[in-house]
């Protein structure tokens, strides 16, 4: 990980575009600024974005996004572990099977149906992100520990490694680019997903689209999605730089 | 010392139930100090056996004795850590560097960074690969008898009294192959490890072994020198084995520096010191001669390669 970083450290050519989004995603909250320039789509009028500043609304946001992602790899990569260790094969076919059924419930299917037992706001809003943002983190990180050649782990074993000194020092490092990928495509759908929560009452800049939505305001809609999108690509940009190039 | 008693593994066949032997009833010895090639046609138990060793095989029957202990009084781990480890894919970490490799098992064993350190630059030395040009490279960055070379060094870093080899040189090209052994003898020479070679190339066991292990079917069919299993076979499998012409390949592992003798040169085909004494006896056939005069590296005569010093030699 450290190595990760710092060889991405060493280009500047790599780290100057990551900061692009960034950028305009920072100049898109400063107060008024976005909502003047899409004044025209609502006849000149400007949108009402509502008590809350919209760097506000962009930091909860966030907040759940990665709040998701840290429970998700609290959770995703230890399981991603368990079911590879040899002669649990079984165990990894029916995670599979599992992360695949994951991957085809909508999104919307698993908020309705933990609403009747979580109630509104936060808490169903998060079970939806992490159970979301499980499926690509567990199948890549099992796809990782699984591509680790055979020969290193026999290497390993065969010098004395214990099977967590293996796991730490060779299958996990190994791994790590094919993990950091299903991380940053999880990550980067969770800003989407996240925006659902708003009609669940959590907030977010989900609430600038359901407000506009309600109020046939196309340039608040626009407001919220824009913001969401920078939202994405910025953190898309700032994976990136962790994932080791070519 | 290792020592073999009545080693066994079975295996049940999944497809039919049946139980098979990999390894059956097999005792043996292998010297200290010695190279030993454990020889045989493919699935005929060298790396079962070999694997027993370092217990990444449990047996299902026998003991294995290193030392005179019993290598089942160990954790297995600590067992490996005492015992170096190279294997025909080489097995280098990819997100290591050459130095991080060679230092996996001191820092396993716990050992002072600072010492290690000096220790990893001593080994690169030792195995030919300049410290300075390869420490900080990654295995990617070398070719494949230089990733070997870090190999070996890998598996000597702890200074393990033994040394287990599954084919070490197998996946390298004919040239980097000879070079790598040339460069494997020549530190043994000075190390004088306990090494266990698995290979099927017989030119490979002639050539690097003191002692081979010739195996068939999972149990010894001949253990001895490679002059005793060129010059009597125990069997026809063993002569079958090594072919018409194993005294030729024999020959082809030995210099004719090494087999020359002090001589009156005059008069006699000269030939380089550093040929392999196959071609000595090629060059004495084709000159119709009953010797050859050996010249040095400086292209001096240092010696006479007789016909009968070819004969005897092994
Ligand atoms: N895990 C296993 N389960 C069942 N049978 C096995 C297993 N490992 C090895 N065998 C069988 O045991 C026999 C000996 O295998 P081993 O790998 O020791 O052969 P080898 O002499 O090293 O051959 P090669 O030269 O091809 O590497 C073979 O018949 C092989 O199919
Ligand atoms: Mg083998």
């Amino acid at each position: 990980m450290t190595t990760l970083v710092a060889r991405s450290r060493r280009s500047l050519g790599r780290v100057l575009p990551a900061l692009l989004w960034p950028a305009l995603l920072l100049a898109g909250v400063v107060p008024g600024l976005l909502p003047r320039l899409l004044a025209p789509l609502a006849g000149g009028e400007v949108p009402d974005t509502g008590s809350t500043p919209l760097w506000q609304l962009a930091l909860v946001h966030l907040g759940f996004v990665l709040s998701a992602e840290a429970a998700v790899v609290l959770l995703g990569v230890p399981l991603a572990v368990a079911v590879t260790r040899p002669g649990r094969e079984a165990l990894m076919r029916l995670a599979e099977a599992l992360t695949g059924l994951g991957q085809t419930v909508p999104t919307l299917a698993i908020l309705a149906l933990a609403v009747p037992t979580l109630g509104l706001g936060v808490k169903p809003t998060m079970l939806g992100l992490v159970l979301y943002a499980l499926v690509p983190v567990v199948s890549n990180g099992v796809a990782g520990l699984l591509a680790v050649d055979p020969a290193l782990k026999d290497a390993a074993e065969g010098m004395g490694m214990t099977g967590r000194q293996r796991l730490w020092r060779v299958e996990l490092p190994l791994s790590l680019p094919v993990l950091l990928a299903g991380l940053r495509i999880s990550t980067v759908y969770n800003v989407g997903t996240a925006t659902i929560g708003a009609a669940l009452g959590a907030g977010g800049l989900g609430l600038l689209i359901i407000n506009g939505l309600s109020q046939q305001n196309t340039a608040l809609v626009m407001v919220g999605a824009i913001l969401s999108a920078l939202l994405a690509l910025s953190l898309d940009a700032v994976l990136g730089l962790f994932t080791p190039p070519e | 010392m290792i020592e073999l008693q009545h080693l066994e593994k079975r295996y049940t066949n999944p497809q039919t139930g049946a139980e098979f032997y990999a390894v059956k009833d097999l005792s043996l010895s292998f010297p200290s100090g010695e190279i030993t090639a454990l020889l045989g046609p493919s699935g005929c138990g060298k790396t079962t056996t070999l694997r027993m060793i370092n217990r990444l095989i449990e047996p299902t029957g026998g003991h294995i004795l290193i030392d005179g202990q019993d290598t089942r009084r160990e954790r297995p781990e600590q067992l490996r850590r005492r015992i170096g480890y190279v294997i025909q894919q080489i097995g280098l970490f990819p997100h290591l560097t050459v130095a991080q490799n060679v230092a996996t098992v001191p820092d396993l064993l716990g050992q002072p960074k600072a010492q290690t350190q000096q220790r990893v630059l001593e080994l690169l030395e030792l195995v030919g690969l300049e410290p300075g040009r390869f420490a900080q490279r990654r295995p990617a960055e070398l070719s494949g008898g230089q990733q070997q070379r870090v190999g070996v060094a890998r598996a000597l870093a702890a200074d393990p009294p033994v040394l287990l080899m599954d084919e070490p040189f197998g996946a390298l090209d004919p040239l980097a192959r000879d070079m790598v052994q040339d460069a494997f003898l020549e530190i043994q020479r000075r190390l004088k490890k306990t090494i266990v070679m698995v290979t099927h190339d017989i030119d490979e066991a002639l050539r690097m072994a003191d002692r081979i292990a010739l195996m068939n079917a999972g149990a010894l069919a001949q253990f001895g020198t490679p002059d005793d299993l060129v010059r009597r076979p125990a069997s026809d499998f063993v002569r079958q084995f090594l072919g018409e012409d194993a005294r030729l390949r024999q020959l082809a592992g030995l210099k004719a520096a090494d087999l020359m003798q002090p001589g009156d040169a005059t008069g006699l085909p000269q030939i380089d010191g550093r040929l392999n004494a196959r071609s000595a006896l090629s060059i004495m056939l084709r000159e119709r001669a009953g010797a050859v005069a050996v010249l040095g590296e400086d292209g001096q005569v240092k010696g006479v390669l007789s016909w009968q010093a070819l004969e005897q030699a092994g």
